[in-house]
């Protein structure tokens, strides 16, 4: 490690990743990554969305256990059979999805599992004492005695960090705590993670956004695609090798289809206003309005929390809007069901495939035959051979590798489970298709083929919208980029910008 | 009767054929041995087990249960449960028993004796009602299955207990110058020597066979049991999915209530009580998961027959009921068992 001036001489390492490869259900998640973290010093992981970050948190902290690889700890190689077990070696993590009890109160959460007990039970005075110095270090005034589902998600967020440092761990593993946080909070928890390496406390950090990260970190660790791409200390680094290294330069995802015209608009929605279905009393889409055109295909891009899946849900119909409209072809649609807005030509393939996207239970033709089944209902019964056909063709349609289609669903790859949810939605032959991140969690060569897929059907006049967190796809097929913030259009641009502008505009590499 | 449990049968060993690992055999179609074993072993402990007269009866006790565990079977598919099936059960055999003894208009002055058929279409309308009620709590007011029809099995148990003060109404035979006899037809009467409780099973087996196999209603059903929320995405009407399952097995409560009251000639508030967890055991003997989604009409029958069948033979061979109880308790706890390794194994392999 170089001793440049900006960065503090590496200490001794702590906590070492030797070759960790991790496969989910034949996926790859991880392939062999090998880096140090030093004592004392905050190492940062930098990745796109499905790159193999939280998977590496994961193995780091014991919640999972890795495919091949060791980790060692001061020298030694351990396994964590548990989180527990990389608790009381004093690894501690925060997750990136709340792990908290909503109906306790913050000291309850911030001592479940290892109450502090005294000779007439739990000692509650105690513990409350502890809870009111961490909330007193992170400068946050909340009652301890608050139930944890009365704090807006920001607050959350303060009591999860306060969780992890009750515990005095050696090394702490920060996955995105900053994503609910105000530029205040950032500050306030960076001045505390400067006193835990002070005090000789090993951080690592994973955050979207990149140059608030760069404030703080020591080291980066760049992933992509579960390879570690880089690895170098912060003198040696800045945005744009940051950048550089997370997108990769021969990412060929395709370019956007030429050689049609455009037709008619077809989805035109009009001052949208969505609530917050989780009920936080604000607009997760704020007024927006938005047209697209047969045969075009609209990239939406934004960070987390920015209002694109919201938007989706909307047109589809899954969510309700206070305001504003929702047109297909001409006709509003706001008041029909989603099985209506299906038949009317609107389909959405939804983000999280496991949760909305497929049956577990059914096979795969099942699936695929899932949103047609009228297409194929004779009378009182479905056809058994229209209902083949259908299958065959959609197999064929987004190539799924499967041995036939009569296999359970779950024995596909990722990717081809996300190519039957998108067949699946295809298969009811829409005008407008709509795709929440489409290509989360799968592998670059699926990616590559969903992306075509795509590019086809716009190529033969359907209009098509996706979202994304990864700026590499919306300069591939999207004769359009839309950025999203906090609800609503920050910015448009047509295929030929840079992916350093896009981030700006969606706020990620903007200091806070 | 025979001739459909043959069929049934049958097709049960078709799949089973295909699967090569005998542990994997036995797993997959353990409803069907362990009713094999049933027959088998009762049949060395007593010589009258195996005949058709005795099967005939066993199987007409059967339809009962095998009534009931038909709907629970939709309700679980649909990722709920219905507890309330044997207080409907109850209600509308006393329901019917009340029709049978005529309505009294009091302002006309005149008693209203309806014929059977009316009694039939008007009691399947009552556990229509019912398992509509039960549906719509569920679909429309987010209630969960549990509680709205545990509420509903105490409402229907005491509506049964109000009507009659607690009593029984035994005389269900009607008067032939009333033109309303015919009562006692489903419960005794036979068709080329098939009981016609077991005639009405098979029928009921046979159609939601179909509805579930081949209509597109039943494909929503699976889907919706099997993941509601990608069900409802792909434009599955969810809501009405469930409001159906649950009104389809409060009609499949009364069709058994009318059996039941039939086959004992007599209709009392207290019938059927405890009769919706034989329903459930059925429905998890024969292999379907409580979480909805998996499930077939013909697991379902066979759990019904091996839970009728052995506690008849238990009967038989001169164990005490209490015993039963123990046993059919046993078999249930062995079938989730079972279920837990097939579906975890399952669940491993993905």
């Amino acid at each position: 490690m170089s001793g440049a001036a900006t960065s503090r001489p590496a200490g001794e390492v702590v906590l070492a990743a030797r070759n960790i490869a991790k496969s989910y259900n034949g996926v790859k998640a991880l392939k062999g990554v090998n880096f140090d973290i030093h004592r004392g010093q905050v190492t940062t992981l930098f990745g796109e969305n499905g790159a193999g970050k939280s998977t590496l948190m994961k193995i780091l902290s014991g919640v999972v256990q890795p495919t091949s690889g060791e980790i060692v700890l001061d020298g030694r190689p351990i396994v964590f059979s548990s989180s527990t077990d990389a608790r009381n070696h004093g690894i501690s993590i925060i997750h990136q999805e709340l792990s908290l009890a909503p109906n306790l109160s913050v000291r309850d959460n911030i001592f479940m599992g290892r109450e502090i007990t005294g000779p007439t039970g739990v000692d509650y005075a105690e513990e409350e004492r502890q809870v009111r110095r961490l909330l007193a270090e992170l400068e946050e005034d909340i009652d301890p005695l608050t139930p944890v589902e009365e704090l807006r998600l920001g607050q959350q967020q303060i009591v999860e960090i306060a969780r992890a440092l009750s515990v005095d761990s050696r090394i702490l593993i920060m996955d995105e705590p900053t994503s609910a946080l105000s530029a205040t909070e950032v500050e306030v928890l960076f001045s505390v993670i400067r006193d835990l390496t002070a005090k000789g406390v090993s951080i690592v950090y994973i955050s979207h956004h990149l140059e608030e990260a760069l404030q703080i970190t020591d080291h980066a660790v760049v992933l992509r695609d579960g390879n570690m791409t880089a690895y170098a200390p912060r003198a040696d680094i800045d945005l744009e090798w940051i950048v550089r290294n997370m997108v990769g330069e021969n990412y060929d995802l395709g370019s956007p289809p030429a050689g049609h015209d455009f037709g008619p608009v077809m989805l035109s929605v009009r001052d949208l206003t969505v609530p917050d279905p989780a009920g936080g009393g604000y607009n997760v889409v704020d007024r927006m309005s938005l047209d697209v055109r047969a045969g075009e295909i609209v990239c939406i891009y934004g960070l987390m929390g920015a209002g694109r899946t919201e938007l989706l849900e909307t047109v589809a119909g899954k969510l309700s809007a206070t305001s504003g409209e929702i047109v297909l072809e001409g006709m509003e649609i706001s008041h029909l069901p989603i099985g209506e807005r299906i038949a009317r030509g609107l389909a959405l393939v939804p983000e999280d495939r496991q949760r909305y996207g497929l049956v577990q239970t059914m096979s795969v033709g099942q699936n695929l035959s899932l949103a047609s089944i009228m297409e194929f209902t004779r009378g009182v019964f479905t056809s058994i051979k229209l209902e083949r056909a259908l299958i065959q063709k959609s197999i064929r349609d987004v190539t799924v590798k499967t041995d036939g289609p009569d296999v359970p669903i779950g024995s596909l790859s990722g990717g081809n489970q996300q190519k039957v949810v998108i067949g699946k939605m295809l298969a009811t032959d829409p005008k407008v298709i709509l795709l929440d991140e489409p290509s989360r969690g799968i592998d670059i060569g699926a990616k590559a083929e969903v992306f075509r897929i795509l590019a086809h059907h716009a190529a033969a006049g359907q209009a098509v919208v996706f979202t994304t967190s990864e700026v590499n796809e919306c300069l591939s097929i999207a004769h359009r980029i839309i950025i999203m913030r906090r609800g609503r259009i920050s910015a448009e641009f047509t295929s030929d910008i840079t992916k350093e502008k896009i981030m700006a505009a969606s706020g990620e590499a903007v200091a806070a | 009767m025979t001739q459909t449990s043959a069929n049934r049968m049958s097709s049960q060993v078709s799949p089973v054929k295909g699967t090569r690992n005998p542990i994997k055999l036995l797993l997959k179609g353990r409803a069907f041995f362990a009713l094999i074993a049933i027959v088998v072993v009762f049949s060395f402990l007593s010589p009258n087990y195996l005949t058709v007269s005795n099967l005939l009866i066993m199987s007409s006790h059967v339809a009962i249960y095998g009534i009931l565990a038909i709907g629970m079977l939709l309700v679980i598919l649909s990722g709920g449960i219905d507890l309330s099936v044997g207080s409907i059960l109850a209600l509308c055999g006393v329901v019917a028993g009340a029709l049978m003894q005529g309505v009294e208009l009091k302002p006309l002055g005149v008693i209203l004796f309806p014929p059977v058929w009316a009694v039939v279409v008007l009691t399947c309308a009552l556990g229509a009602a019912l398992g509509a009620l039960n549906g719509i709590l569920i679909a429309w007011f987010k209630v969960p299955a549990f509680v709205t029809t545990l509420g509903v099995m105490y409402m229907a148990r005491g509506i049964a207990l109000l009507m009659t003060n607690g009593l029984t109404y035994n005389n269900l035979a009607g008067r032939p110058e009333l033109g309303n006899t015919g009562f006692d037809w489903l419960g005794f009467n036979r068709l080329f020597g098939v009981p016609i409780s077991v005639l009405a099973l098979a029928a009921l087996a046979v159609l939601t066979g179909l509805m579930l196999s081949r209509s597109s209603f039943g494909r929503w059903l699976y889907a919706a049991g099997g993941n509601e929320n990608a069900a409802d995405l792909s434009g599955v009407p969810v809501k009405r999915v469930k409001i159906t399952v649950y009104t389809l097995s409060g009609i499949l409560s009364a069709i058994a209530g009318l059996v039941l009251s039939s086959q004992l000639t007599s209709a009392g508030p207290t019938a059927g009580t405890t009769y919706e967890l034989t329903a459930i055991a059925a429905v998890v003997i024969g292999g379907a998961a409580l979480t909805g989604g998996r499930g077939t009409v013909r697991g379902t029958m066979l759990g019904a027959f091996v839970i009728g069948f052995l506690s008849d033979g238990l009967v038989i061979i001169g164990v005490s009921s209490y015993w039963q109880t123990v046993f059919t308790g046993a078999v249930i706890v062995l079938a989730v068992l079972m279920n837990t390794i097939q579906y975890g194994a399952r669940g491993i392999r993905q």
